[in-house]
């Protein structure tokens, strides 16, 4: 970290254009309707691709870029920077948005009211997600985190109804009482050290009492916004009740953003104090959230819940990088970072695609969702439900693989087991309702209730891009050499030597 | 010239090829489901068949690509790997031709010949794998590919049956990658060599090393049926004939006790297994299960379950032939590798017959059945000798080189077990060929296929009598370089070799 703040100051535009075209793009979209409002999309999603490679050739040149805007640097000025770490979390957002703006319009097809709004939201949330992987000062963090909240909770009631109502207040509350405490804990830094930056903190950090209570208040924030156990209560609900492709963008991206913050906050912010017992208190939370999520996820009756349930679970992989600590928990958390946002995104749009055919998404009528045709939605719901056990060939087993490895390198038989405990419990309640599937459906063959018009009432985008997600969970696979290897730019820890 | 040294992943490639064109294929097009099921069987068959040509000529063929930093995807084609190969491409082909036949009129054809190629595809993989990573891979890739036609029916013994399956297979899969990172963690070599690559390491560290060792052979020893992990084999009845034919006989406990092979001869090397004192505890698990299978099989009253007790049992003369530190020996272990597998795939062939044809699923109902079905009795007949072991079958080539061989390196007892396990195999099997041949027809079945001018439908019958007249062949024409025993003799020269 210390060589990183000494590192010639680059000026890049590609970074300001990746915050500010979805935004400008989500105010275009106000003021635009229909399918003007659409083609803002698309613009943005040309634009922050554009953007996105242009910035990844720099990264994989030059192992960190950043900008600052107007010229002022830290500690006034805004910067934003990008390495590694943000360059995986920016092209999971790409892919996930370029899913999720694909099937919006059916999805949301006849409902115009929904539709208007989900485009303004869905931009703003997008500009602060890009924002959150890019910034590197404590105080606009809190902005674009409070952004993020904001554009969340609103895409999470848009359904409508008194139980999304009742889901997104809660979800509301969780929330800013969260970035409440970050703020505090920022306040509580300043008025100690009198440096917001990351990494201008990282360097002369002096560990008082004062810091610790930061640190811990900013966490706890952070936590909540995660859904981390014992912080979780409100995901499922919302999660759950949220139109599928808002909680695809839920699940697979907003929040990994409390996670990734907690990763820059610890890893960047303060290193001094990520030892031993800090390592050990985030291991002892992943661990409670993947067991409990996965528990729970195995007890659940609706196909949504499962899901939901499930990223409890799999967030609490994230957190093993702290008692891990080494090159290889760095790479598996990162490529399960990945490997879950895409899985996640393609299970909620193929649970989503139940829902719409079969009416309902309790797990004892899957049997007649076979029927109704959702062949491609189940396919993918397979193999996404293949990476998310860690099995191989697919993106999830080499982030299982890379963690493993950790986990013998650094000599916990408890880790070890905890991560095979873990594949094993999910592999239990994915094949719970992948069994209900391959059942006979009650009423013997050939009475195909939802068959004809469920089959003709899916359009082809939204029954297909489950499996075109699920194809590239499997394609993760594949291409971890060469991703890892860019995505370990300005990784915080060093090769181990072989 | 590339392309002939990645023969290896063509000839998988082929029958992945053929399960995605098959899954795409609509459930109606039933012609074009059947052209690719057969082209792809036969196209497979003229790879293997080259390939077999050249690594007899002493070529080469690999292929490898990195799939994360340090983990190889590597599949290679060596004479151990063609034996498997070679046994399953040509099993493959009569399995898909009765298969075809078997589900006529039944639904979800389409979903069940798409993971059949899968599997087969999968086995490739097993059989090719040049390191262990390779072989978790498609090892686990079988798992899932058979999970769903163990379940085809739907059922809920079906279901059940497929639960179990899965409990017990993937709990294995977690040990066995538990074992291979610990090996790799320990400084071992992933990858397969002939005489092993472990053998200073294991000196320094026995200890470690004896657990590497039973990890790995108990996640693999569950899809091999060692007992006492062999209670999915029984339960796995339920699925269709041809399925049983391809956990038995085709794929998935021969992968098992491939898997034992190579652990064995490729990462410990027979030297080291033998000096660790690992070998004859494993021979004495592998004479356990003998027993205990055969005396199990002798209780069963319904002919797949006895069937697949008698698996448990034969299967395991592979694992005694392996573990007993001795070239002769070895081949007597690594020929039965396809005689039983030829034998096995003829006895439930036979049993699918009986139950298409006549109803027929528990021994008691096939008296005098030879009378109305003599071609499918008498390829029973000859299975069940070889089973037995009467000369000149090919189950007596492979006992009298494991007792022969057993004899040579001290290890009297065992001519013990065989002899016990010939008595109990002939007191299993000959009351079934009394009532075949000389009980009075009881007629305690019904016409199913009224209208067949054959004892049965040809794609049922041709396939039975094909795979019977080739058990025969393997141990009349023994003495044939290219037989399987000329073929184990040279895989056993080129350990024992070094």
């Amino acid at each position: 970290m210390n060589e990183a703040s000494v590192l010639p100051v680059e000026s890049h535009p590609g970074l300001v254009l990746l915050v500010f075209i979805p935004l400008l793009a989500a105010i275009l979209s106000v003021l635009l309707d229909g399918r003007a409002a659409r083609s803002t999309a698309v613009v943005t999603l040309a634009g922050v691709f554009g953007a996105l490679w242009w910035v990844s050739a720099e990264v994989a040149a030059a192992s960190q870029v950043r900008h600052l805007l107007g010229g002022w640097g830290a500690p006034l000025g805004i910067e934003l920077m990008a390495d590694g770490l943000s360059l995986a979390m920016l092209w999971l957002t790409w892919v996930t948005g370029l899913a999720v703006s694909a099937v919006a319009p059916a999805s949301f097809a006849g409902r115009a009211e929904v539709s208007r709004l989900f485009w303004p939201l869905w931009l703003t949330l997008w500009a602060a997600l890009n924002a959150t992987w890019l910034a590197t000062d404590l105080f606009n963090l809190y902005i674009t985190l409070e952004l993020l909240t904001l554009a969340a909770v609103a895409l999470a009631i848009l359904g409508g109804g008194s139980a999304a109502l009742r889901a997104g207040m809660r979800y509301l509350l969780y929330a800013l009482l969260g970035s409440l405490a970050w703020l505090l804990g920022v306040a509580l830094i300043y008025a100690g050290h009198g440096v917001l930056d990351l990494h201008t903190l990282g360097v002369g950090l002096e560990v008082g009492p004062a810091t610790w209570f930061a640190a811990a208040l900013m966490s706890v924030g952070l936590m909540a916004k995660a859904a981390l156990w014992p912080l979780h209560g409100w995901l499922p609900p919302a999660h759950a009740g949220a139109p599928a492709p808002v909680s695809a963008l839920l699940s697979a991206l907003v929040v990994k953003a409390a996670v990734y913050l907690l990763l820059r906050l610890w890893w960047w912010g303060l290193p001094a104090l990520t030892g031993q017992g800090v390592a050990l208190a985030f291991g002892v939370l992943g661990a409670a959230a993947m067991l409990y999520g996965s528990v729970l996820a195995l007890m659940q009756l609706r196909v949504k819940r499962i899901i939901a349930y499930s990223t409890i679970a799999q967030l609490g992989y994230l957190l093993l990088v702290f008692p891990l600590a080494s090159m290889a928990a760095w790479q598996g958390v990162l490529y399960h970072a990945l490997s879950h946002g895409v899985a996640k995104a393609a299970m909620f749009l193929a649970a989503g695609n139940i829902l719409m055919v079969v009416g309902h998404d309790r797990l004892a009528g899957l049997p007649q969702a076979m029927r109704a045709r959702l062949g491609p939605s189940v396919a993918g719901l397979v193999l996404a439900s293949v990476s998310l056990m860690g099995l191989p060939p697919t993106g999830g087993f080499i982030a299982k693989w890379l963690l493993l490895r950790a986990a013998f390198e650094t000599g916990g038989v408890v880790w070890v087991s905890l991560i095979v405990l873990s594949g094993l419990l999910a592999a239990a309640y994915l094949f719970r309702l992948l069994a209900m599937l391959l059942r006979r459906p009650p009423g013997g063959e050939g009475d195909g209730v939802p068959d004809a018009h469920g089959a003709a009432s899916l359009p082809v985008v939204l029954s297909v891009m489950p499996l075109l997600l699920g194809i590239v969970a499997v394609l993760l696979g594949f291409v971890a050499a060469p991703l890892l290897e860019l995505f370990l730019q300005g990784a915080p820890f060093v090769e181990a030597a072989p | 010239m590339a392309l002939y040294t990645a023969l290896p992943l063509l000839a998988l490639m082929s029958s992945l090829l053929a399960a995605v064109v098959i899954f795409l294929l609509p459930e109606a097009a039933r012609r074009w489901r059947t052209l690719v099921n057969v082209a792809a069987a036969v196209v497979k068959l003229i790879l293997v068949a080259v390939m077999l040509a050249g690594v007899m000529q002493g070529h080469e063929f690999g292929f490898a690509m990195m799939l994360a930093p340090g983990l190889e995807l590597r599949l290679q084609a060596d004479a151990l790997s063609l034996l498997f190969i070679t046994l399953s491409a040509v099993l493959w082909l009569f399995t898909t031709v009765y298969a075809i036949g078997y589900l006529e009129n039944s639904p979800n054809r389409g979903r069940f010949f798409g993971y059949f190629s899968l599997c087969v595809a999968a086995t490739m993989g097993v059989a090719t794998a040049g390191n262990l990573f390779t072989f978790f891979i498609f090892y686990e890739l079988l798992t899932l590919a058979t999970y769903p036609l163990v379940t085809h029916r739907g059922t809920p013994e079906a279901m059940r049956g497929g639960r179990i399956y899965l409990a017990y297979t993937l709990a294995g899969g977690a040990a066995l990658l538990a074992g291979i990172i610990l090996l790799e963690n320990a400084g071992g070599s992933l990858a397969f060599i002939a005489g092993g690559s472990v053998e200073q390491l294991a000196v320094d560290d026995p200890a470690l090393f004896s657990i590497i060792f039973w990890l790995l052979i108990g996640g693999i020893g569950v899809k091999a049926a060692l007992v006492p992990l062999h209670g999915w084999l029984p339960v796995a009845m339920v699925a269709p004939a041809p399925v049983s034919a391809l956990l038995h006989a085709v794929a998935v406990v021969k992968a098992g006790a491939f898997g034992i092979t190579r652990i064995v001869f490729d990462v410990f090397g027979v030297q080291t297994t033998d000096a660790l004192g690992l070998g004859p505890v494993l021979a004495a698990l592998a004479a356990v299960t003998i027993l205990y299978g055969s005396v199990r099989a002798l209780a069963q009253t319904d002919i797949k379950r006895r069937l697949a007790f008698s698996t448990v049992s034969q299967v395991s003369y592979i694992t005694l032939g392996i573990a007993l530190a001795g070239p002769v020996v070895a081949v007597g272990g690594l020929v039965h590798l396809v005689h039983q597998g030829l034998m096995k795939i003829t006895l439930f062939f036979c049993a699918g017959n009986w139950a298409e044809t006549l109803g027929i699923h528990r021994i008691d109902q096939l008296d005098g059945v030879g009378q109305r079905m003599p071609w499918t009795s008498a390829a029973f007949t000859l299975g069940a000798l070889g089973m037995i072991g009467v000369p000149p079958t090919a189950g007596f080539i492979s006992k009298w080189y494991l007792g022969t061989g057993a004899l040579q390196v001290g290890h009297g007892w065992v001519i013990a077990v065989l002899v016990a396990s010939t008595v109990l195999n002939a007191a299993y099997f000959l009351p079934v060929l009394r009532r075949l041949w000389f009980a009075p027809p009881s007629r305690d079945w019904e016409e199913r296929l009224p209208g067949t001018r054959a004892e049965t439908t040809l794609a049922l019958l041709i396939p039975t009598v094909i795979v019977a007249l080739l058990a025969l062949g393997a141990g009349v024409l023994a003495g044939l370089s290219l037989s399987p025993l000329g073929w184990a003799e040279l895989i056993v020269l080129r350990e024992y070799a070094r």
